[in-house]
């Protein structure tokens, strides 16, 4: 044979050695083909789940879902011929249809993207017979939540599209971009029980995206699991009546009940409904709320600290009874001398002093309890005084977080001997003297309204309290057992205290309900930056208390005037469950809690303001 | 005499390759048609498949026709042939449809006809028919010219079709020229072309003006020894430089776009997935998901639904890695070299020069499809739209190949009565 026909035959067979190997490359140990065939073929349709509902303590529903649409656009499909139309119907301008449009075909021409986000149902009924008109656009059904009463918007929280650093500090993998997730209040801190499971089925398409039918017949198909429904501790009427009483006003309401440490209200003012953060809502009032100076997302209950004022004076006659320092009956001559008072000069016991809030009585009680003479050197007798002071303080869930089961709980503060030895630079360099404001709760302590209604709990329960908790039971764990916590002061000791705060209670107009038996604690919180916070702490009825409250309003005065009235009015309507004092919701409503000193006062204060300004 | 008769002279082996990739080529267009919710037969002549069955039965109307024509007439008329279907490549480029950008068919009732596709056998014919002349030797530069003239007609007219697939399956009869005597040297510069063609893509000029000053000096220090040579190695280095320059040219203007993508795509694969890619990234990821087995016929997913484009036709290859696997892949490949085998060593035992250079036409034709289709569609070669021989689906492609071979066989079968002539 010719030599050349051998170069020809020797040509040919080296071909077919380069294509079998080249084939068994890509066919045998590539699997990269496999697995991009597999994306060819399988469409994956997210499956979302519902959201866990939420129900108010007897059983009505606070928060629900309502169903939306994503139009979901596939740029190579659409006919832009058509493209007035699909404009008119979505009633968008040409701009923002060209702008909406590129940023699809940027991400890709032939997957799907979203192209108008949240179309709420009714607006979807009116376009959906249409859509199907127009190729390249599919609608995508989502849920978005939906608020029945609009109230306890700061404690619920809401829902958003998950953000990018969310996704990445998930360590569960769950999260994809376009999932919703809570993003603070209840929402947040049940966000694993709320959200459900996502399912997912697989479909086979065609290159079009056209499905041709269900992969491996759906063996590979997940179901999506719905979310846990949650019931709360919150009573709905009390809580739209406290939210009512303090619109227009800066402050917060908390009622617990003493027997389990169910919160029955939360109200932080001013807040915001919570359908403006729901669905296409957020980004039309979303800026708007989180942008106003009064901060309405700011969960006023939790996060707001104040000095506790002379709510505070209550814990520090339990503590002087525990310790020994004073006795029930010891009576006490108050002159006035030591420190300012409200109280008139006189003799006090532990039931006058509470009553009439006598600061000098409670800094001579205080006195005893930090200088309890174990040491020679007043500096050290105070420090270990401070000490036993500190342990039972602790022991009242103040400077820390009590575990109430929504985010962002702040822990107050209360100082200690590190405190001091670091303001005071050393130890051994402070004494009594410089610490004798923390009698009368002022000074550095500060707490937080939840706190302060707890304190309403733990004196009702003459010692002990329930952890506050906005979560009654779960779907699957059904009533949560709330935890107990004992102060560590004898029941007996109770006794006067409450007796001062009944007395307290029935002697101020605003505070008496004729058929309730309330026990009380103003505060007047001093305010650095303007009018004094108005505070107040208690419980009713004194035998069997059914509810714990603490309210604080900002820059509104005199403690028996706002928070008082608002506390009054909350535990009539809690107890009898209709309010007969209308003058006192006036009263409340008007807002205007100022009397005639404290409007000159306020008056003498702007103008040195203005001037200041000047 | 029994054994006079045709039908023992036939080169079985052949036949019962052509059949066996005839009938798997019918089997895998309905295959790659298939259409699980539509449920058509193999047989509907809505589908492909149906169709081809057409072709196939009158392909076979075809090779009896052929079988019983004298094997002279092939000589004899070769010239005429070529002449006719060189006129009717200028008539379709007058007159003709113009498909997806060629101008290159011709539209009877429903079925259209594609000329250049039967210019293959008309040129394989008259290329042998010159050849084989004894007065005339390959290696002399006169019937070099007009051997490569008779081909190079042809290619033009379907270049000026906008055609280039088809115009490079002329190019293949090179090699027949190769075989029958032509300097190495010219097969060894269109080589070195090409792979400057294609460096210029890769590297930049600079890089390959260098490269290209270097390689000439070491041309010079190793094998110029005299002054002549050095001029003609100086003078390779500087043809080579002016093209390297002007491949950007030949890119942009020489080019159609599409072409020039497909060039692009092949250096850089990952360039652009879903535009310009598509065709090679799916066919590629179709016959790479077939594994060693594939996944079975008719279950071929990505043929199924339509990723891969123009699946009967050029692409059908895509269905056979796809649902048969590399085992089938191999079995395929298996097939077209034992055809090319055993037609170089039919043409290699032919008495007459005409029926040899003939046979080794139809070789390097096929040959040429058949490397360029399979290397297309595993991407070792831009995406150029011919078809696989005797497989894909289409009635111009199936005749002209019966044609082509079929004519060979009855030459082969012929081939001790040149002797009692002569």
């Amino acid at each position: 044979m010719n030599a050349r026909s051998f170069i020809i035959q020797g040509l040919i067979l080296f071909i077919a050695l380069v294509f079998s190997i080249r084939l068994f490359s890509i066919q045998v140990i590539d699997d990269d083909y496999k697995l991009a065939a597999q994306n060819n073929i399988l469409q994956k349709i997210v499956d979302y789940p519902f959201r866990g509902l939420i129900y108010d303590r007897d059983g009505d529903l606070l928060v629900y879902n309502t169903p939306v649409y994503d139009l979901m656009i596939v740029p190579k499909e659409v006919d832009l011929e058509d493209s007035t139309a699909i404009m008119e119907l979505l009633e968008i301008d040409h701009a923002a249809f060209v702008a909406k449009y590129d940023k699809a075909r940027r991400y890709s021409s032939i997957l799907s993207s979203k192209f108008v986000e949240q179309i709420p149902n009714e607006d979807f009924a009116r376009i959906q017979d249409q859509l199907v008109k127009y190729s390249g656009f599919y609608p995508l059904p989502r849920t978005v939540r939906g608020y029945e009463k609009g109230i306890l918007a700061n404690t619920l929280g809401y829902i958003a599209e998950v953000s990018r650093s969310e996704i990445n500090r998930d360590t569960t993998n769950y999260y994809k971009g376009g999932d919703y997730i809570g993003k603070v209040g209840i929402e947040k801190q049940y966000e694993d029980k709320l959200r459900g499971k996502r399912g997912v089925r697989y479909k086979i398409v065609n290159v079009q995206g056209v499905v041709k039918g269900e992969f491996k017949d759906g063996e590979y198909d997940t179901a999506s699991v719905p979310g846990q429904s949650i019931q709360l501790t919150i009573d709905s009427e009390l809580q739209a009546y406290a939210e009512k009483l303090l619109d227009g006003k800066v402050g917060s309401m908390v009622a617990i009940d003493p027997r389990t440490g169910d919160i029955l209200a939360m109200v932080s003012a001013p807040s915001y409904d919570p359908n403006h953060l729901s669905g296409r809502n957020l980004s039309e009032y979303g800026p708007s709320i989180m942008n106003d100076s009064l901060k309405p997302l700011y969960n006023r209950p939790l996060q707001a600290t104040y000095a506790p004022g002379s709510m505070f004076k209550t814990i520090q006659a339990l503590i002087a009874l525990q310790e020994n320092k004073v006795s029930p009956n010891e009576k006490i001559i108050c002159d006035g001398s030591l420190i300012g008072d409200h109280a008139p000069p006189g003799v006090y016991d532990v039931e006058r002093a509470i009553q009439l809030s006598s600061n000098n009585y409670f800094y001579k009680v205080f006195k005893r309890v930090i200088e309890q003479g174990d040491h020679e050197s007043r500096y050290i007798d105070a420090r270990i005084g401070m000490k036993k002071w500190n342990d039972y303080i602790n022991r009242f869930g103040l400077g820390q977080q009590l575990g109430v089961d929504i985010p962002n709980e702040n822990k107050g503060f209360i100082p200690d001997i590190a405190y001091y030895d670091r303001v005071y630079k050393g130890a051994n360099t402070w004494a009594f003297s410089n610490i004798y404001s923390l009698s009368i709760g002022q000074g550095e302590v500060l707490v937080t309204p939840l706190q302060m209604a707890n304190l309403g709990a733990l004196l009702a329960n003459k010692g002990h309290y329930y952890t506050p908790h906005i979560v009654k039971a779960i779907d699957d764990q059904g009533i949560i057992e709330p935890k107990l916590n004992d102060v560590g002061i004898d029941e007996i000791h109770f006794g006067p205290v409450i007796d001062g705060m009944q007395k307290m209670a029935e002697s101020n107009f605003r505070v008496l309900i004729p058929d309730i038996t309330v026990c009380g604690k103003t505060s007047t919180v001093e305010n650095p930056h303007g009018m004094d916070h108005s505070g107040f702490m208690g419980f009713a009825p004194k035998e069997n208390p059914q509810i714990a409250i603490a309210a604080y309003v900002e820059n509104a005065g005199w403690g028996a005037r706002a928070a008082a009235g608002i506390a009054s009015l909350c535990i009539e309507k809690y107890i009898n469950g209709e309010v007969k004092r209308q003058w006192l919701e006036d009263f409340v409503y008007k807002g205007d809690f100022l009397d005639e000193r404290q409007k000159r006062e306020l008056e003498a204060m702007n103008k040195a303001k203005k001037l200041a300004a000047q | 005499m029994r054994n006079d008769q045709l039908i023992y002279k036939i080169d079985w082996m052949v036949v019962l390759v052509y059949f066996i990739l005839v009938f798997s080529g019918w089997l895998n267009i309905y295959a790659a048609d298939y259409d699980p919710d539509v449920n058509e037969g193999i047989l509907s002549f809505s589908q492909s498949s149906g169709k081809q069955l057409i072709w196939i039965a009158s392909s076979v109307v075809l090779i009896v026709l052929i079988m019983l024509v004298d094997f002279r007439f092939y000589d004899s008329f070769a010239y005429i042939v070529y002449g006719v279907f060189v006129a009717l490549l200028i008539f379709v480029l007058l007159l003709g449809q113009e498909v997806s950008g060629s101008q290159s068919w011709f539209q009877i009732g429903s079925y259209k006809l594609q000329p250049s596709e039967f210019t293959k056998f008309a040129t394989a014919l008259a290329l042998a028919k010159y050849l084989s002349k004894s007065t005339r030797k390959t290696e002399d530069i006169r019937s070099q010219v007009i051997g490569f003239a008779l081909f190079l007609v042809p290619m033009l007219l379907i270049i000026k079709q906008g055609d280039l697939g088809t115009a490079m399956v002329f190019g293949s009869l090179v090699l027949v020229m190769f075989r029958e005597g032509m300097h190495p040297l010219i097969l060894i510069i269109g080589i070195a072309v090409a792979l400057l063609f294609l460096s210029t893509l890769i590297f930049s000029q600079t890089i390959l003006l260098i490269s290209i000053v270097v390689i000439t000096l070491l041309g010079v220090g190793l094998v110029a020894k005299t002054p002549s040579k050095i001029a003609v190695v100086v003078l390779a280095g500087i043809v080579a430089a002016g093209f390297a320059k002007s491949v950007d040219f030949i890119l942009t203007d020489v080019l159609k776009p599409h072409q020039q993508q497909r060039v692009m795509q092949l250096l850089n694969p990952n360039r652009d997935p879903l535009g310009a890619g598509w065709q090679v990234t799916q066919s590629k990821i179709a016959i790479g998901s077939g594994g060693l087995t594939g996944k079975g016929y008719l279950q071929g997913t990505q043929t199924k639904f339509n990723f891969v484009p123009d699946q009967t036709t050029d692409n059908i290859f895509c269905t056979v890695g796809e649902e048969q696997g590399w085992i089938g892949s191999f079995l395929l490949l298996a097939a077209f070299t034992t055809l090319l085998l055993r037609l170089i060593y039919l043409a290699e035992r032919q008495k007459s020069p005409f029926a040899r250079i003939y046979g080794y036409s139809v070789v390097s034709i096929l040959f040429f499809h058949f490397a360029f289709n399979i290397a297309m569609t595993i991407g070792l070669f831009p995406v150029i739209g011919i078809p696989l021989p005797f497989f894909s689906y289409g009635g111009s492609s199936l005749w002209t190949f019966t044609i082509l071979l079929f004519i060979f066989l009855k030459l082969d079968a012929h081939r001790m009565q040149v002797l009692q002539r002569l």
